[in-house]
């Protein structure tokens, strides 16, 4: 496998230059994308390439998000891009309503290949309506696909196949993930939208994860080896079709779940998450489940609430000792003035 | 169209004769789908089989079969929750829709749609939704694709009034006039969304017309039950649209017979003023075509005894096949939720 390193952005990118390279019926759709911003870099350079199909529009989400599902039945693959999630709600009749279900309720003859691509933001006083993280509403509705990759080799995997699959896929993508860096082979590729992806190798407690929060348990899992706790990491990248047998496989090891999503608590993913495995290995559990997740809170603005309001790596090595037995040990000090708000210092704002 | 315009009842449009064939066709069409609709309300009333939410286009097939006559095969149209009458003008299969609402495997969605979710890809009905104003932008996109693919194809539109009333209206038809889609809007004014008369959702005065004409599209409207004056601005839309010259919105007064959802007449609910149901019907469709027809002597009282009498056997066949069709089998549950 090459070792090439990319963004997460740059993967992005490489994915819809690929599909639209090898078919013309691509393109994108979004506020801004052919711009200078280029929805965070992730189309930067697509316009110039091919002129006529990365196209602007105006600001009428659900009236667009319609056209690109009247394209797609007429073979088109639309990739529509929303430079945050909120906006996609203004959309959510013919995403839902349409999109979703247009192969099922018609009998399976017509299909609507096309992506639709939110950006889930946070930090910087994202405040609450530029930060939401709303898969569990997307995930709850049958017929769409949804995947949150959380690596860049996930991110162009994943997007290839939601490009190229015949039906609606939404990805979501969270913001801080954009500027990491990872192995990306060039060329096309294709992520299956299913199973959880090992991450880590672990014995002691598994965590499973979506998005973001996936780098946050890489970041506890490494502080917990050496406490000599051995925390296995499971990636959801793909949440509908939820396949958690890998999760179950690794509860069967380890006894112990923390299931750690970037959404809101109540009926949330991490709840499903929790659901799945005690469904299918009640027996295998020696411990409760523990979710960490973010509270049911609208996001505040100001830093000196939102450091209060983003579960920590702290919080889920604090989860994994107490599953553990062991005690919660000192908690992580958080100041109100800290500048928790940036992923790291390549950030700054307004992003 | 005002409502007060509407009730003091639309003039003929002043133009040239319709060619005797295309009005022989229209004629036809617009009796097959009267008797087709009354009969399926006879028997959805009847049987209490066809359990599904259906809206019978009674009184307003003048409009459907005036536009769909003069479209290609391979030119698409949606529509929404009243959709029988553009499904049957476009040329959609009579018992894949019967074998629809009886939820039967043979029906134009497999079962899975019902009245509200009629297909037929082989002659271009790419879907009708009952979420109002849903296929307005997914009508546009269908004629955007072409635009795309560099091969133009007109796209038409079937809504109601209430549909003039949602954001995506005024998104899609804004969006169609700045691209310059080949797409034509056509709203059938029937004066109610359900049981809301048009006064109680849209200001006194202001035209549907002259909102789409604010967007740039060329606006028409006329009378709605005249199957000439229907015909006559849809050539002059078509003309337009498919010429290049952009989106055309036509909107045509009419008036829906039966009850908003179901088989029965529902004067007792006193929405409608007295006596409007009736001065209507005094307009009626068939009525008014068929006598012009005589009076033109492109038809007389033995062709449409003979056609009525086909239609009757056509009818009573796709319900035989309808009813005798087998329900979807229970593996069927799950096929279709994804593409691939």
């Amino acid at each position: 496998m090459s070792e090439r390193q990319l963004k997460f952005v740059e993967a992005l990118k490489e994915a819809q230059d690929i599909c639209m390279a090898a078919d013309p019926a691509v393109y994108i759709m979004g506020l801004g994308a052919p711009d200078a911003a280029s929805i965070f870099g992730s189309t930067k350079g697509l316009a110039e390439k091919y002129p006529d199909r990365v196209i602007d529009m105006p600001v009428s989400e659900a009236g667009m998000t319609g056209v690109a599902l009247g394209t797609a039945l007429s073979g088109m693959r639309p990739v529509m891009t929303h430079i945050r999630l909120e906006f996609a709600m203004l959309a959510m009749d013919q995403i839902v309503n349409h999109a979703a279900k247009w192969h099922y309720m018609f009998g399976g003859q017509a299909s609507a290949p096309m992506v639709i691509r939110c950006v889930v933001g946070r930090g910087w006083g994202q405040g609450p309506q530029h930060s939401q993280s709303l898969q569990a509403w997307f995930a709850h509705v049958p017929g769409l696909k949804v995947i949150m990759p959380a690596t860049p080799y996930d991110a162009k995997g994943l997007l290839i196949s939601a490009i190229e699959d015949d039906g609606p896929v939404v990805c979501l993508e969270h913001r801080w993930l954009y500027s990491i860096h990872g192995n990306v082979p060039e060329g096309h590729y294709r992520l299956p939208m299913g199973p959880a992806t090992r991450l880590r190798e672990g014995s002691d407690v598994t965590i499973a994860a979506t998005s973001y929060m996936t780098l946050e348990a890489v970041k506890a899992a490494e502080r917990l080896a050496a406490e000599g706790i051995s925390a296995e990491i499971l990636d959801v990248h793909t949440l509908n079709p939820f396949d958690a047998s890998p999760i179950l496989e690794s509860v069967k090891k380890t006894g112990r779940l923390i299931a750690a999503d970037t959404g809101c608590r109540n009926v949330g993913f991490a709840g499903e998450i929790v659901a799945r495995v005690v469904e299918g290995g009640l027996k295998d559990l020696k411990e409760a489940p523990v979710r960490i997740t973010l509270p049911d809170l609208p996001t505040p603005t100001t830093r000196a609430l939102s450091n209060y309001y983003y579960p920590q790596p702290d919080d889920i090595v604090v989860a994994a000792r107490q599953l553990m037995g062991r005690p919660a040990g000192e908690r992580q000090k958080i100041a109100p003035e800290d500048f928790l708000d940036v992923p790291d210092s390549s950030f700054t704002g307004p992003f | 169209m005002t409502a007060e315009a509407l009730k003091t009842g639309a003039t003929m449009a002043e133009g040239g004769q319709i060619p005797p064939e295309a009005a022989r066709r229209m004629l036809d069409g617009i009796l097959r789908v009267r008797l087709i609709e009354q009969r399926i309300a006879e028997v959805y009333a009847k049987e209490q089989l066809m359990r599904c939410p259906t809206h019978f286009s009674i009184g307003q097939e003048a409009v459907a079969v005036g536009v769909c006559s003069q479209m290609a095969k391979d030119e698409k149209i949606t529509s929404a929750h009243r959709s029988h009458a553009h499904y049957l003008a476009k040329g959609g299969d009579l018992k894949a829709m019967v074998a629809e609402l009886y939820g039967k495997a043979t029906g134009c969605a497999n079962g899975k749609g019902g009245s509200m979710h009629l297909i037929d890809n082989n002659v271009g009905f790419i879907g009708a939704v009952p979420i109002v104003g849903a296929t307005i932008p997914i009508g546009v996109g269908c004629a955007y694709a072409s635009v795309l693919k560099k091969d133009p194809k007109l796209a038409v539109i079937f809504f109601g009034d209430g549909a003039a009333e949602t954001g995506v209206f005024h998104e899609s038809l804004a969006f169609a006039v700045l691209h310059k889609l080949p797409v034509v809007m056509v709203c059938e004014n029937n004066l109610y969304s359900v049981l809301s008369s048009l006064d109680v959702r849209q200001p006194p005065g202001r035209k549907l017309l002259d909102l789409a004409a604010a967007h740039g599209a060329l606006a028409l409207g006329g009378d709605g039950n005249d199957a000439d004056e229907v015909y006559r601005l849809t050539a002059q839309a078509f003309a337009h649209a498919r010429g290049g010259d952009g989106p055309v919105f036509l909107e045509f007064a009419t008036y829906r017979w039966l009850e908003h959802c179901g088989p029965l007449n529902d004067e007792h609910l006193g929405y409608r003023p007295e006596g409007e149901l009736d001065r209507w019907k005094e307009r009626d469709p068939l009525k008014l075509y068929a006598d012009r027809m005589v009076a033109r002597g492109l038809a007389d009282e033995a062709w449409i005894d003979s056609r009525t009498a086909a239609i009757h056997d056509e009818v009573e066949a796709a319900l035989t096949f309808g009813r005798e069709s087998p329900f979807p089998v229970r593996s069927e549950l799950d096929t279709y939720l994804y593409a691939s």
